[in-house]
């Protein structure tokens, strides 16, 4: 179990949010939402360690994150890399060895074996000696689920995974996170799409600017919390048509 | 063509140009490795800065008499500090904060040096003379080639990955600050040693040249190493035959040369998409 407690984070003095207190369950699929700016991504950067925070302790199973760093895998938002690096498809998936090999160790073929078995998971062994800047979103989002793979964490943390892929890619990555939630891991997805909500997650953080409410996604996707943390309108277009139907 | 036989006989005659070729081709092997990384982490005007930056080091060391690699070294990495500090703790931006820092360093190396040295020593300084290397330049710079192999050997995979993605190398607990700044110590050496040949103002061509033209080449980094170091060595071996036979001060020709590869490969390389004359590359099959 990953635990927030009582976590605090400012840029020059205002803070994104204050006290939060969260958890994430192994096995479970955690989405987090909430509108633009709600600190969302800031948080996952804190749990990371990418960011500093003035109060608050993360903790994963009781010890401190920063002792079981290499057990946590992020699959970043694209738009962040450079594209035109000199870097293919089979290579970017083997830098995923890097943190546990440890310096002055090269991958081996235990290292390349791993990277051509999560390229098949995604079902990209065909693409393997592509350049990264010739592939399609949805291929490059599945080559650094790929590079997750094969870093063998315990929780792995996707902000905003689906962002501008195909079905195909989304379908084929949601796949692999139910294998993930099946093997007992912690899986964090920030996400911005309400409507598939209910069919991605398993437990819901809903957040602006703090924790309005967290638990399992049958207990937290209400009109109620969707309305303090977006809108009244956008709460009454998800939910009316629901509660007609019943 | 009689001129370009008339360079081999000589290099056969004279040390001094012997001297110099040997020089020519470990500059131009260790400032292509080490530009590429320079260029793919967008860091080349961090490049330039540091040459700048190293010149009152070298000043310094002129004066008390100490090796110059040492003085630069101090400096560089003081610029290189100063820089990532002034950014850090401010809302300037990095390259502004390049700007601030590296001309004030030049400015001061440039009184420095005048006050240590007579004007011509200036003039090698900063455009370079490569026909005056001693052996002691030479043994210099083969230490400083020694170094740079061993840490890109050593590091390769850090290095890759942090120029690649940071953000993840920060994620599994990667020291990607100490990468930054021990990678600023090699091109403050690198620096020092092209100094000789290219002149400090032209030390950032040298990084970058090469390097950009084994980009336009290559999908593969270590291929682009190999071909930067290659384009390096072709550029100081080709410079010097010009500034031999023509007299020119060595760092501009070299330059040229290095500049005259870019465009060739501009026009003719596969991942250039302004000119095709050849099959386009595949792209988007899915």
């Amino acid at each position: 179990m990953l635990t927030i407690k009582n976590l605090t984070v400012a840029y020059d003095d205002t803070p994104v949010f204050t006290d939060v207190a969260v958890t994430f369950d192994a096995g479970k699929i955690t989405g987090i939402i909430g509108p633009n700016g709600a600190g969302k991504s800031t948080m996952i950067k804190a749990i990371l360690g990418l960011i500093k925070s003035q109060t608050g302790v993360v903790e994963y199973n009781d010890h401190s994150i920063k002792s079981v760093q290499k057990q946590i895998a992020y699959v970043e938002q694209r738009k962040d890399l450079d594209l035109s690096f000199p870097i293919n498809v089979f290579d970017l998936v083997l830098t995923g060895t890097y943190g546990k090999l440890g310096l002055f160790k090269s991958p081996g073929k235990t290292e390349r074996a791993a990277s051509q078995a999560a390229l098949a998971k995604v079902s990209l062994t065909d693409f393997s000696k592509r350049q990264i800047g010739n592939l399609s979103g949805g291929q490059l989002q599945r080559v650094f689920v790929a590079r997750a793979i094969v870093q063998e964490a315990e929780i792995i943390i996707l902000d905003e995974p689906f962002v501008g892929i195909d079905l195909q890619s989304e379908t084929a990555i949601m796949k692999i996170l139910k294998q993930w939630r099946d093997a007992g891991k912690t899986i964090i997805v920030v996400h911005h799409d309400l409507n598939k909500v209910s069919r991605y997650f398993d437990d819901l953080v809903i957040m602006n600017h703090g924790i309005i409410d967290f638990g399992p996604v049958a207990e937290v996707y209400n009109a109620q919390n969707i309305e303090q943390a977006f809108s009244a309108d956008l709460s009454s277009v998800l939910f009316t048509v629901k509660e007609d139907a019943q | 063509m009689a001129s370009i036989i008339e360079f081999f006989n000589a290099l056969g005659r004279y040390d001094f140009l012997q001297s110099a070729l040997i020089t020519a081709i470990m500059v131009g092997m260790m400032s292509g490795i080490i530009g590429s990384f320079i260029i793919l982490r967008g860091m080349s005007l961090m490049g330039d800065a540091i040459s700048h930056a190293v010149l009152p080091g070298v000043a310094v060391a002129y004066m008390f008499g100490f090796n110059i690699l040492i003085g630069a070294s101090l400096f560089g990495i003081l610029a290189a500090l100063l820089i990532g500090f002034v950014a850090a703790h401010s809302k300037i931006k990095t390259d502004t904060s390049i700007g601030v820092v590296f001309s004030a360093f030049y400015a001061l190396g440039f009184i420095l040096i005048s006050m240590a040295e007579s004007a011509t020593n200036l003039h090698h300084i900063l455009f370079g003379n490569i026909l005056a290397v001693n052996d002691a330049d030479i043994m210099t710079t083969a230490v400083v080639l020694g170094i740079v192999i061993l840490f890109v050997t050593f590091f390769y995979k850090e290095l890759l990955v942090t120029s690649f993605d940071e953000t993840y190398a920060k994620t599994y607990g990667l020291k990607v600050q100490l990468l930054h700044y021990t990678l600023m110590l090699v091109l403050t050496l690198v620096t020092v040693s092209a100094l000789q040949t290219v002149g400090i103002i032209l030390v950032v061509a040298m990084l970058i040249t090469p390097a950009a033209t084994a980009f336009l080449w290559t999908d593969k980094l270590a291929t682009m190493l190999v071909l930067a170091a290659t384009f390096g060595v072709i550029s100081a071996m080709s410079g010097l035959y010009f500034s031999y036979t023509f007299n020119w001060a060595s760092g501009p020709a070299i330059v040229l040369v290095a500049a005259l590869l870019f465009a060739i490969s501009f026009i003719f390389s596969p991942k250039q998409a302004v000119f095709h004359f050849g099959k386009k590359p595949a792209k988007e099959v899915d």
